[in-house]
């Protein structure tokens, strides 16, 4: 079944076209890496699937519904869950309190929105930081805490933009396992990634993008065969 | 109608003062991205910078000018590099919080030193000046503020705009970062900047003593037009609050010949209703 | 959905401490609160406690907009302003002081949720100037308004004194101090309890993020105006309170900037985003002003307001989180 489809999908700043007629569709229960040169688009396009940018033309449909243009707080009650390439964590709150608001999502009280909080903070191995201020994390644990914080409003779809980046050798494998587990729970993943290898191992497929165009969708085999693909990542 | 045009020509003429004070303090806005509520009081303090000049030495307004302007960079400097630069990595409410501590600050200091008996200049050159054109009467002390705040604007714009100091200031406004790596030294560019506004506020309070009396609150008024003619002219836009401030002064003038009581709350309903319609001013972009 | 996938080595969260100094510092200040004036028993001491309290109200209810939600006011006296004339034209009208105060903080809620309407839209200092400059402008028309008495104000109809009446001995300010007392501890449970659950949550995360806030599915807008209904109520509770403390209501003792600036600034000097904030802030603000201005204003050359700003400046550079912060940072290194 199809949980996200993005079709014929337009953003414009100005003159600039950040995404051009992007069309693609995201089946319920898979991983799907989204990769392209740097400014291709990518950011762009999440923010729009998750209610931060409203598309300039096209539309976006989410589990059967029509999503385009609605604010990203309803994006995010429908089940749309995501991360920021540039970490925007809450900074004064510790992680658990980060994690207890997101779970406020689904949970009114705070007993059981703070109990989703301990357990997806244990999940994502953050206990240790648990009461920790999330401003004086570093950069590898506040990426971890974004994703941990996506995955508290328990979405039906994440939106992982470059979670993986920046991180040690041994960070990267932690970061994998844990994807490859709440992927394991049935989560739909979209990841935009730039190291090759990681996008390779962890994904079946790959949608790519280049100066805001689709180029290519498709099995990584195919896509370091195919020529269009072969050109954006050389020919820049 | 005469008296329309009286106070058209009035309002024109104080425009152009604020026009100059919403220029240092949209600077200061734009490259630091710090807003500065003292901003009239530092109108204030070169009232009281030209005041002292008069009455110690008995310097005319005109010739202070220079001198308060100087005054008032120094202060600005100190400011800066006292109460501001510790801030600068701190959170946008310590930044307001230090300017509006400056601001009570400065009212008290000078209210110490002056108490708050209104005080004026008697005689300056252009005091007895008065022309007459078709009707319409100019003093003296209007055409020299004016005249001097336009000047003044002009200069300023020119320095911004056309120095390589200038374009140097908006880089660090845009991107201190990025300026940063092209070997712009920010702190000192924002010490100008500061400086900067300070010989704006300068030239603003020597100008206004010439029809305009002295006392610690005499800045509030034109810091509050210099926030709304920022606001208005799109904040960090030179040539937009220079145009903001004229046209300010015009409502003021027009407001007051029908609804005399009203000119503050005119200026303020022109900014609320710009904010509804087009938050990022009259002439700003996102 | 229910799998869990604790990785092997999945550390248990550590339970949180219990905050026994927070428990500590409530009692150490409630005992000071009640004990005061039984101690201070000159009429200046009494007033210092009385406006203290007034202002420590007002400024819970700034701090719940400014502090939680991070969402700057310079206009706060508009409700203020509200609450002082409110209950003197009700009062006037013949109802309990008591009485009026609900439904005037009910009022200023709706006058706060149609001031965030349109200002809302705007981000950090954008905002705070929009407040800044409604408030100037409710300011400018006050003197025009002739049912509000213009220039000259309005007073309070002399009620006899009783509870009943929110009128008392002005010799002896006890009861007025009491009073104030019982409805600080009303307004901060208040505040409390909006800000223990979600609400809470939601204001800080607007606060600190409010793109990432809308991500994890904050209606940032809605919880922007739920956070100003209930500090405009507030802090209209406590002008309903002083306008019957003082008797009396004009334009420049109900809606100035420098009113405005006081509710706000008395939050931060003593911990904007904290409980704690407007209650330490207001004490030493409000004593600090009323002792400069009556023992060192004789010459008619004041400190009080140099103090005030440099004591403001001291706290944005040295702490920005204020007295509060101090404290805590003391506590610990006792405790060390
Ligand atoms: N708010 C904006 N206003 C103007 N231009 C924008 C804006 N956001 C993005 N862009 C531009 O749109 C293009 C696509 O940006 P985007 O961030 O989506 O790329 P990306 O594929 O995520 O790149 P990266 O790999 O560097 O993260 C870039 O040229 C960028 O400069
Ligand atoms: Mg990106």
């Amino acid at each position: 079944m199809t949980l996200l489809s993005v079709d014929g999908v337009t953003k414009r700043f100005g003159g600039l076209a950040a995404v051009s007629d992007v069309s693609f569709e995201v089946p319920e229960g898979t991983i799907t890496g989204l990769i392209g040169p740097n400014g291709a688009g990518k950011s762009t396009l999440f923010s729009m699937i998750a209610g931060a940018q409203r598309p300039t033309a096209g539309r976006i449909s989410f589990a059967g519904k029509d999503i385009t243009g609605w604010q990203p707080h309803e994006a995010a009650r429908a089940g749309v869950g995501r991360t920021f390439q540039l970490m925007r964590v809450f900074g004064s709150m510790t992680v658990l309190e980060n994690l207890t608001t997101a779970a406020h999502l689904r949970h009114r009280t705070k007993a059981s929105a703070r109990a989703v909080a301990e357990r997806v903070c244990a999940e994502t191995n953050l206990g240790s930081y648990a009461h920790r201020p999330a401003a004086t994390l570093t950069g590898a644990t506040k990426k971890r805490l974004e994703l941990a914080r996506a995955l508290a409003t328990s979405p039906r779809l994440l939106l992982l933009d470059e979670v993986l980046s920046g991180l040690t050798p041994t960070e990267t494998a932690e970061a994998i396992s844990l994807i490859e587990q709440v992927h394991a729970q049935g989560i739909t993943i979209v990841l935009v990634e730039h190291v090759m290898q990681v996008v390779m191992s962890l994904c079946p497929r790959l949608v790519v993008l280049d100066f805001g165009k689709l180029i290519f969708t498709g099995s990584p085999d195919d896509a370091v065969k195919d020529q269009a693909v072969l050109d954006a990542y050389l020919g820049a | 109608m005469q008296d329309l045009l009286q106070a058209l020509t009035n309002g024109a003429f104080l425009g152009a003062v604020f026009a100059l004070a919403a220029v240092g303090l949209t600077l200061v806005f734009g490259v630091t991205n710090m807003l500065n509520f003292a901003h009239g009081d530092f109108i204030m303090v070169a009232m009281y910078a030209g005041f002292v000049c008069w009455s110690l030495a008995g310097i005319d307004p005109l010739i202070a000018i220079p001198i308060a302007a100087l005054t008032l960079a120094l202060v600005a400097v100190l400011v800066y590099a006292g109460i501001i630069r510790p801030v600068l990595g701190s959170t946008q409410l310590a930044q307001m919080v230090v300017t509006f501590g400056l601001l009570t600050f400065l009212r008290g200091a000078i209210q110490f030193a002056f108490t708050a008996t209104p005080r004026r200049i008697e005689d300056p050159i252009v005091g007895g000046i008065r022309v007459v054109v078709g009707g319409v009467a100019v003093t003296g002390a209007q055409l020299v503020s004016a005249v001097g705040a336009l000047v003044a604007t002009g200069a300023l714009a020119w320095f911004v705009y056309r120095t390589e100091t200038g374009r140097a200031l908006q880089a660090v406004g845009e991107d201190a970062a990025g300026a940063s790596l092209m070997g712009i030294n920010s702190g000192r560019m924002y010490g100008l900047t500061w400086a900067l506004a300070g010989v704006s506020t300068g030239v603003a309070g020597a100008l206004l003593i010439n029809n305009f009396g002295i006392d610690p609150l005499a800045g509030a008024t034109f810091g509050i037009m210099s926030f709304i003619a920022v606001a208005l002219g799109g904040f960090g836009s030179v040539f937009g609050a220079a145009l903001a401030g004229l046209l300010l002064g015009v409502v003021q003038g027009v407001v007051g010949l029908y609804l005399s009581g009203y000119t503050l709350t005119a200026a303020l309903g022109i900014y609320l209703l710009v904010l509804v319609v087009r938050p990022q001013g009259l002439r700003g972009s996102r | 959905m229910t799998a869990t996938l604790a990785p092997p080595s999945a550390r248990p969260v550590p339970a949180r401490k219990v905050p026994w100094g927070r428990y500590a510092g409530i009692a150490v200040v409630a005992v000071l609160l009640v004990v005061y004036p039984l101690v201070a028993k000159t009429s200046f001491l009494q007033t210092i406690g009385v406006t203290a309290l007034t202002m420590a109200i007002a400024s819970t209810g700034w701090n719940i907009l400014g502090g939680y939600a991070g969402q700057i006011s310079f206009g706060h006296a508009v409700f203020f302003g509200t609450g002082m004339y409110g209950t003197t034209l009700l009062v006037t009208g013949g109802w309990s002081p008591w009485l009026t105060m609900m439904p005037i903080a009910l009022l200023a809620a709706v006058l706060g949720v149609l001031i965030g309407l349109p200002t809302f839209r705007l981000r950090g200092h954008y905002f705070s100037i929009a407040t800044l400059a409604i408030g100037m402008m409710v300011m400018s028309i006050l003197p025009n308004i002739q049912w509000l008495g213009a220039t000259d104000g309005l007073s309070v109809p002399f009620l006899d004194e009783g509870f009943w009446n929110l009128t008392f001995s002005l010799r002896d300010k006890t009861e007025y101090y009491y009073t104030a007392l019982g409805l600080f501890a009303v307004a901060t449970v208040a505040a409390w309890l909006f800000l223990r659950g979600r609400i809470g949550s939601y204001l800080e995360a607007i606060r600190d993020d409010d793109v990432a806030a809308s991500a994890v599915g904050v209606p940032v807008r809605r919880y922007k105006l739920y956070a100003v209904a209930m500090s405009a109520a507030l802090t209209s509770i406590a002008g309903s309170f002083h306008v019957m403390f003082v008797t009396f209501v004009d334009p420049s003792s109900s809606s100035d900037l420098s009113l405005s600036t006081a509710i706000a600034l008395i939050a931060v000097v003593g911990g904007a985003g904290s409980m704690w904030g407007p209650i330490l802030g207001a004490w030493l603000v409000i004593a600090l002003q009323e002792y400069t201005r009556t023992y060192l204003s004789a010459t008619g050359r004041t400190i009080d307001l140099m103090m005030f700003g440099a004591l403001i400046i001291l706290v944005a550079v040295v702490d920005p989180r204020g007295l509060v912060n101090l404290v805590k940072r003391g506590y610990r290194r006792v405790r060390r």
